[in-house]
């Protein structure tokens, strides 16, 4: 009654792909190319360009002829835009995380509370995340308006704006124009884009402190701002790191809000290492100084990578 | 129908740090149950899934129905398997999984639904065809388990601790189900188990693991009566044998033993007497357990519930056992002495 | 959400009802700042995709009023009059061919991750993930490039075959995540029934992993949607955009922003796009968290 053995001399062929050995890397190998050919090679391509002379009109490394040393560095260095670019990416960054931080912790608090209407709240609060970020920043562009601002309009009907007024005497406070303005323009917004996801993170590491450790504290008679820096908090650490570094990542290497809210302007007072090396090496057509300006972004890339590590072996370890 | 043999088996992990299974050698009696019975971590699973084809030995030969089946994968070897979760698919309704075996062997469809409903009717499960798992109670999904591992009408079936995630009452009932069922069947059976109860009541024969290596193997009389070594000694029977250090031997035989002395007094030629000091007393109802010391020893007797013993903490009792239940040890490496040493003569008086 | 009531924390404070009401106030208060924070934006652009020229580009009239009837004929323009529908169709033919290419490449991949490659399977895992982190800004120069040596340039194929590298690393990680509550054992029973390895993870590991697998095809329709540099930089002929780049080029002709209509464009995608996004947001927020909040 027992199916009957397979013929030994199609054995190998046919049990060939039953061993692990075998099996493991196949079912890997499309992924790992795919990643070596379109972000490893590129990776390295992009040095290689920095101490090249390609444009976009010819992007080919044919020899070493094409290779130019540091001049590109020299060149980009030398130039007061990149150096404001850079001050500017750092600033942006280390001053919109600020607020994203705090801002988010006080915003999972409530989200974590149980209140009426809650899930709606939830959804406008994640809004900014989920929304095409080119699309969202184009919405800020459109508030912000040189004349048709409605802040504006709000600021005339109270008197702050206009003749003899407070911000006067221009009917227009010109957001996007005036450098301090823009680039507190800049930063709002990237406060407004990654703030959702800082939250969302901090709410799934705040529901994931367990129920016996909040009971306890309530019965020890620990208050809500006790148990708020006593337990919360510190237990949140882990996962405040992990918002932290992805939310430093997405604002230190975005391009969109600088470019469509300003395009860099007023006088690349809002440039960023990203919008420059777009201007340059796509616009510009030199592709050679614009690999050169992005591998800035290098150096704080490997150690936001490096922290992630540490935070994912610690994990592993509890 | 098949014979399972293992030779000089052995399984290491992460390079030869960790030894799981060492050299070993079992073979069964074609139709036979044969019980896998072990503390957890004595590497029975692992030989277990070595014969099933999932894990690869580190060295050493399986054989089904005498043909190596080292190379073979899982699905080559004929063989039926019941984890310990029962692992039905659960995207799949009882008469899914049942026939699941049978579509892989390409039977046609007339005779993939008798093969069901017979399986389906011998486990009494007719009636849960076309549910889904995650809506059955565990004695049905042990059943279902049960039934698509019979319809492949595979060499051998085997079965991982299947009984151990059943509620205590309807593991008796399941356990004498299973015994029936493979009688009836007559399918050489391996049966992993750390459960002793589960063995003895069972197994036709026991393979006692502990450490990777087999330390015995026989019937269950074999094994509870004659222990090999002192792991096996205490590793069955509840309470475990009693062992008394003599010089270097470990004397040893089971609570139940022990007896008093009776009216007519006790030939000491025939039997060994104890002094035994009671500290404590478990009332069982139908018997007692007394729990003493002897000679230094913590001591377990099993006795008549209304045997005269005294209950009180220090009470003192002698005690007799006879000759042929006495078991003798060395004490060093824990094996079984054959012959009746010379220490046992000489009496507790030394 | 396992937390206990405010109103239950504060109580512990002990000073009764006054304290209570406070606590409940500044949290309504808090919620509502940041709602309102988040959606102005969104609201000004619907506020706006109904307006006539007349009443829009008026400084004397209040911008928060319909001082003329809201009209259609911004939709209209947008519809009929540009290539809005073209972009539409180019992002939802790149985001079928990246869905396609993510899910026949990620599933594979984790599952070799979680169940055969051992150890350092684990550590390869968090290496693929990492590369999640390697931003477009970075890439994009070189991918140029790379497209141009392709003959890819200037056609919406660049970015169907570019895509993949962040939707492929991050949705592996996902992946991983299912894979791994997966019962082994099943597949082992599939294989003990008689199915090859491949069989036994085509009709057991597959079937059970479909949420997992729906989850992939989501993010990377999401992402797909979400991508603007990489867009911005391979393409230039309104012909070949997708709607996150193409809005900008045929709505803003030369200093005249046809701005009603370009709201309308961005409410249009936006709004879908975020209550796709955000049903499915719990399972995004497990990748992100690393394995850190173990659920």
């Amino acid at each position: 009654m027992s199916i009957p053995a397979p013929a030994p001399q199609h054995r190998r062929q046919r049990y060939f792909f039953d061993n692990e050995r075998v099996l493991g890397p196949l079912l890997l190998f499309p992924a790992v190319v795919y990643i070596i050919a379109l972000v490893g090679f590129p990776l390295i391509l992009a040095v290689l360009y920095a101490f090249s002379d390609v444009t976009v009109g010819d992007p080919r490394i044919r020899g070493t002829e094409n290779f130019v040393g540091f001049e590109n560095f020299r060149d980009v260095f030398n130039d007061g835009v990149f150096r404001k670019a850079l001050r500017n990416t750092i600033v942006f960054t280390l001053v919109s995380q600020v607020f994203v931080i705090v801002f988010a912790n006080v915003l999972a608090l409530v989200l974590s509370a149980d209140f009426h209407g809650k899930r709606l709240v939830r959804f406008l609060v994640l809004l900014p995340w989920t929304t095409p970020i080119a699309l969202g920043v184009l919405g800020w562009f459109w508030m912000l308006d040189s004349v048709y601002s409605p802040i504006d309009y709000i600021m005339r009907r109270m008197g702050l704006l206009g003749p003899d007024s407070m911000f006067g005497p221009g009917r227009n406070m010109y957001w996007l124009g005036k450098s301090d303005l823009a680039q507190a323009a800049v930063v709002v917004v990237h406060i407004w884009r990654t703030l959702p996801l800082a939250t969302v993170i901090l709410l799934a590491g705040l529901s994931s402190i367990p129920q016996d450790v909040k009971d306890a504290a309530n019965v020890d008679g620990a208050g809500f701002w006790r148990q708020l820096f006593y337990i919360r908090l510190p237990l949140l650490l882990p996962i405040m790191a992990v918002a932290t570094l992805f939310s430093l990542v997405f604002t230190f290497t975005d391009l969109t809000v600088s470019l469509v809210l300003t395009r860099g302007g007023p006088v690349n007072d809002t440039q960023v290492l990203s919008t420059w090396a777009y201007f340059k090496g796509i616009q510009g057509g030199n592709l050679a100084q614009g690999a050169a300006i992005a591998l800035f972004l290098l150096p704080v890339l490997i150690a936001i990578a490096i922290g992630m590590l540490r935070l994912a072996r610690r994990s592993e370890n509890d | 129908m098949a014979i399972v043999e293992t030779r000089k088996i052995t399984k290491e992990f992460d390079g030869g740090a960790v030894k799981v299974v060492k050299d070993i050698d079992i073979k069964t009696v074609d139709g036979e149950f044969l019980v896998l019975l072990g503390p957890s971590g004595c590497g029975k699973t692992t030989l277990l899934r070595m014969i099933g084809g999932l894990e690869h030995p580190t060295s050493g030969q399986i054989l089904i129905a005498d043909q190596v089946v080292n190379h073979l994968p899982p699905r080559a070897r004929q063989i039926a398997m019941v984890f310990q979760s029962y692992a039905l698919y659960p995207h799949m309704n009882v008469k899914g999984n049942i026939a699941f075996p049978l579509k892989a062997a390409n039977i046609d469809k007339e005779e993939q639904k008798r093969r069901v409903d017979w399986a389906a009717g011998i486990l009494g499960i007719d009636h849960l065809l076309d549910r889904k798992p995650r809506q059955l109670s565990g004695g049905q999904r042990q059943r279902v388990a049960l039934a698509r591992a019979l319809v492949r009408e595979p060499n051998v079936f085997l079965l991982d601790e299947p009984l151990s995630n059943l509620d205590a009452q309807r593991r008796a009932s399941a356990r004498d189900e299973l015994q029936r069922f493979q009688h009836e069947i007559g399918t050489t059976t391996i049966y992993v188990t750390h459960d002793q109860v589960e063995a003895m009541g069972m197994g036709h024969r026991i393979a006692v693991i502990e450490g990777g290596t087999v330390r015995q193997i026989g019937t269950p009389r074999d094994i509870y009566e004659d222990p090999a070594d002192t792991f096996v000694a205490t590793f069955l029977g509840s309470p475990p044998m009693n062992l008394i250090p003599r010089g270097d031997e470990l004397i040893g035989f089971r609570p139940e033993n022990f007896h008093l002395a009776p009216d007519g007094g006790v030939d000491s030629s025939t039997s060994l007497s104890f002094k035994l000091t009671s500290i404590r007393e478990e009332y069982l109802g139908s018997e007692k357990l007394v729990y003493g010391e002897l000679e230094g020893e913590r001591t377990v007797a099993r006795m008549a519930a209304n045997a005269d013993v005294p209950a009180a903490e220090g009470g003192e009792v002698t005690l007799f056992v006879d000759n042929a239940d006495l078991r003798v040890f060395d004490r060093e490496s824990g094996l079984r002495k054959e012959s009746a040493p010379a220490t046992i003569a000489t009496g507790s008086g030394s | 959400m396992a937390t206990l009531p405010p109103t239950q924390r504060f109580a512990s404070e002990g000073s009764g009802r006054g304290k209570q009401f406070l606590a409940r106030t500044v949290l309504y208060a808090t919620a509502v700042i940041f709602s309102l924070f988040a959606f102005i934006p969104f609201a000004w652009m619907i506020m706006t995709m109904f307006k006539t020229n007349n009443d829009l580009y008026n400084p004397r009239n209040n911008p928060f009023l319909y001082n003329d009837p809201p009209t259609l004929s911004n939709l209209d323009l947008l519809w009929n009059d540009t290539s809005f529908r073209t972009f539409i169709f180019n992002t939802f033919l790149i985001a079928l061919v990246v869905m396609a290419v993510t899910v026949i490449i990620v599933v594979p991949a984790a599952y070799s991750l979680v169940r055969l490659a051992g150890r350092w399977g684990s550590n390869l895992g968090i290496l693929i993930f990492l590369v999640y982190l390697v931003p477009p800004t970075l890439l994009f120069i070189p991918l140029t490039g790379v497209v141009a040596d392709l003959g890819l340039q200037n056609s919406k194929w660049s970015m169907a075959l570019v895509y993949p590298t962040f939707t492929i690393p991050f949705c592996t990680w996902l992946m991983m995540g299912f894979m791994r509550s997966v019962p082994w054992e099943i597949e082992e029973q599939a294989m003990i029934d008689g199915y090859s390895r491949i069989g036994a993870i085509w009709r057991t590991v597959i079937p059970v992993s479909i949420p997992g697998i729906l989850t992939v095809v989501i993010f990377s329709f999401t992402l797909t949607l979400h991508e603007f540099v990489y867009s911005l930089a391979f393409v230039q002929s309104s012909g070949e955009k997708t709607v996150s780049v193409g809005v900008f080029t045929e709505l803003i002709r030369g200093d005249v922003f046809f701005w009603q209509s370009l709201m309308a464009a961005a409410a249009l995608v936006a709004i879908p796009v975020a209550l796709l996004y955000n049903y499915f947001l719990d399972r995004f927020i497990a990748g992100f968290t690393l394995g850190a909040v173990k659920g």
